[in-house]
């Protein structure tokens, strides 16, 4: 039976329209024009760009046509941009779509975030079934299910403390055993699995198994995991630029994702001798499984393939990679530096970077190539200059306890150890 | 278990024209779709929305109800003196004390109901754009919260009325008071269907918010709390009583208080421009709620 449908659906942003967000400045605008000045409140780079002014249209996805039939667990993937968030905030009704139509079967429940509605005054059973009612289930149903909800969340004693008083982690426990004890037809999540600690991550992920297999309910799910995309799902649908690109088995359509992962050069964007070119990069796990993007605090490689178009065996050859992101250069590091330059490289081959730990605060950050022979970045000979390419840091567990602070703590990820002495 | 949702569940599905399913969203949606049965399924939200409000006024301030007496009462004195004691204006013969406090508890719960609406779509941007629930439980939430405010202020009121109707003061509470639940919900329909307005206005335009505050004083100045109906000539009723809040007022006194000009015409006016601007508000908001988290 299917039990959701989606017909050519599509989500329309408009770029470029200003939004005033104040009714003095259209006032001011509208009185601009009417004298003919130029509009106060139009920014200097859209002043010279006519087709911002204009609106232009951008849709985040268009012509998304899939149905899930029940029982399924249906995965979502795609890069960043890709259009996935978006879908899932059409399905569950948070803002409508701007072309086509879908139909659900049941009851559904989203997930775009645990906690939504918690209350810091109130206390962990108020909050339950507040969080519960805002997620769809009447009170009767959240009292049926409250002694389960507080165990899995291992909050005990605590129940009746405002949950303000409560250790992030705790909080976070709390909210996710509310939504794992929903019992939607359909359930929507997105990344929620990105939280708590990792013992409580796989307890949730075999909760999503269990609600799928044994009560037959069906789960859209979005996420970046491809370990837990490819164990969970019994489906999988991709999206690239907004267009369903892949809809089928979870493995396949994996690996596709994944192979995506080495990044197209514009070659008519490239500086240097071209004697050496760097072709086809892509990311790998400390397993040598590829990787579509980084995971925080996890080891991993860059590949960097190359073609040699003249170098001969005499000349040596030093690569740098650099990091660039949250605004400031983070690091580069030239083969050289720790005394690598490579001679006699064959007419076609891979450099490789291995870096033991990403300890880098998730985020989107660019990194760039240098290749140089016969000396070093200054006196040597430029080879190559590939346009910088960018790649996602994905959050993880970096501390073991659930927390860490975000961009505005800082760039770096830091495994210190806090104790006291006396 | 969850009886009424499966049976409402259930109902839908067989009732549906549709092969079955339970929602269509389509990127066309008509203006008319109030979907009240999607409200009522939501009642256990509602509830727990009311009682977040209530524990979480109540938990942060020991003055949290003590601030509820202290407000009309303060207000009640500043008037007296002003519009009582300095500009002399008529209070239909009645304590001036009386009169203006009866005014104002009258006046606060719509007021309120108002604000609070208003205020629907920029005071919950956080939860509406990561979960859907049918956004009217918010002001249908706060027009009941705001029953408890009342609740208090209006105690505060009789207890008043009873020390002025024992100094024998001249006033005649009728039976007419039974009509207070009609009042009290014409006053919450008004108060979420402009709140609505609003709201739905707030989201395109934020400066509106600043008006509000300034705007809503300006209209009690019109809406006869501060002095009687009376005060002005017969012929001109017709035009003062556009304001849906004259009659309320007017009505309110004439039940407590026995003195107050109310007729017919101004009662059904008053009726039949509250449920319009209800309807009206209702269905802008349902209309901007479907986009509106693309807007923050």
């Amino acid at each position: 039976m299917q039990v959701i449908e989606a017909e050519n659906l599509g989500k329309r942003y408009r770029l470029g329209v200003i939004n005033r967000g104040m009714l003095y400045k259209d006032i001011q605008s509208w009185w601009a024009r009417v004298r003919g000045r130029e509009d106060p409140n139009i920014p200097v780079h859209v002043a010279q760009n006519p087709a911002a002014v204009r609106g232009d249209e951008f849709w985040a996805f268009r012509d998304v046509s899939f149905s899930v039939g029940q029982g399924e667990i249906l995965g979502i993937i795609g890069r960043n941009g890709a259009g996935k968030s978006t879908l899932l905030k059409v399905l569950s009704q948070i803002t409508a779509p701007s072309a086509g139509n879908f139909k659900l079967k049941g009851r559904v429940a989203s997930l775009l975030e645990v906690g939504t509605g918690f209350h810091g005054e109130l206390t962990g059973r108020e909050n339950i079934f507040l969080n519960g009612a805002i997620l769809g289930m009447s009170r009767a149903e959240v009292r049926l299910r409250f002694e389960e909800i507080v165990e899995f969340a291992e909050v005990g004693k605590f129940i009746d403390t405002p949950v303000k008083r409560y250790s992030s982690g705790m909080y976070v426990r709390l909210a996710f055993s509310v939504a794992a004890h929903l019992q939607p037809d359909i359930l929507i999540v997105d990344e929620v699995l990105a939280v708590g600690d990792a013992a409580f991550q796989q307890k949730c992920l075999g909760r999503m198994d269990e609600a799928a297999f044994k009560e037959g309910r069906t789960i859209l799910f979005v996420s970046h995991n491809m370990a837990s995309v490819r164990s969970l799902c019994t489906r999988v649908i991709m999206l690239k630029s907004g267009r369903l690109e892949v809809d089928g088995e979870p493995g396949p359509t994996v690996d596709r994702y994944l192979d995506q992962g080495s990044v197209d050069w514009d070659v008519s964007k490239r500086t240097g001798s071209g004697r050496l070119r760097i072709g086809a990069v892509h990311l790998e796990d400390a397993s040598g499984g590829r990787l579509a993007e980084l995971v925080a605090g996890q080891p991993c490689k860059f590949v960097l393939g190359f073609d040699n178009h003249g170098l001969g065996p005499q000349d040596r050859v030093t690569v740098g990679l650099s990091m660039h992101g949250a605004g400031t250069d983070l690091f580069a590091n030239y083969s050289h530096y720790s005394g690598r330059e490579f001679s006699g490289l064959p007419a076609r081959g891979a450099f490789e970077f291995a870096w033991p730990s990403v300890d880098i605060v998730p985020g989107h950050y660019t990194f760039g190539i240098r290749v140089f022979a016969n000396g070093d970045q200054h006196t040597g000979e430029r080879l190559d200059t590939p346009p910088p390419f960018m790649v996602t840091i994905h959050s993880s567990d970096f501390y073991g306890a659930g927390q860490h602070g975000g961009l505005s703590h800082g760039v770096m990820l830091v495994k210190g150890v806090w104790a006291v002495r006396s | 278990m969850d009886g009424p949702l499966e049976f409402v569940r259930m109902q839908s599905e067989s009732d549906s024209p549709d092969g079955g399913w339970d929602r269509v969203v389509s990127a066309k949606s008509g203006w008319l779709k109030l979907d009240l049965n999607e409200l009522w399924r939501y009642r256990d939200l509602i509830y727990l929305f009311v009682r977040r409000d209530f524990v979480a006024t109540y938990k942060q301030t020991i003055l949290g109800p003590l601030w509820f007496i202290i407000q009309p009462v303060l207000s009640t004195i500043v008037f007296t003196i002003i519009f009582g004691q300095i500009a002399r204006l008529p209070t239909d013969n009645i304590p001036p004390f009386l009169f203006y406090m009866c005014g104002l508890v009258s006046w606060g719960y719509f007021a309120d109901c108002l604000n609070r609406s208003a205020g629907t779509f920029t005071g919950n941007a956080n939860i509406f754009s990561k979960v859907y629930f049918p956004r009217l439980s918010v002001p249908i939430a706060n027009a009941i919260t705001n029953l408890i405010t009342f609740g208090i202020q209006f105690s505060v009121f009789l207890v008043v009325l009873g020390y002025f109707t024992w100094k024998g003061a001249p006033i005649q509470t009728s039976w007419r008071v039974i009509v207070l639940p009609l009042l009290l919900l014409q006053m919450a329909m008004l108060g979420i269907g402009f709140g609505c307005i609003v709201s739905s206005l707030t989201t395109r335009y934020r400066d509106l918010a600043m008006l509000m505050g300034f705007f809503v004083q300006l209209w009690m100045y019109a809406s006869c709390v501060l002095f009687p109906l009376s005060l002005y000539p017969k012929e001109w009723h017709w035009l003062l009583v556009l304001n849906p809040m004259v009659p309320v007022i007017e009505s309110f006194r004439f039940a407590f208080l026995g003195a107050g000009t109310v007729e017919a015409y101004q009662l059904i006016s008053g009726a039949v421009a509250s449920l319009v601007i209800f309807v009206v508000g209702v269905v802008v908001f349902r209309h901007v709620e479907r986009t509106f988290a693309d807007t923050i």
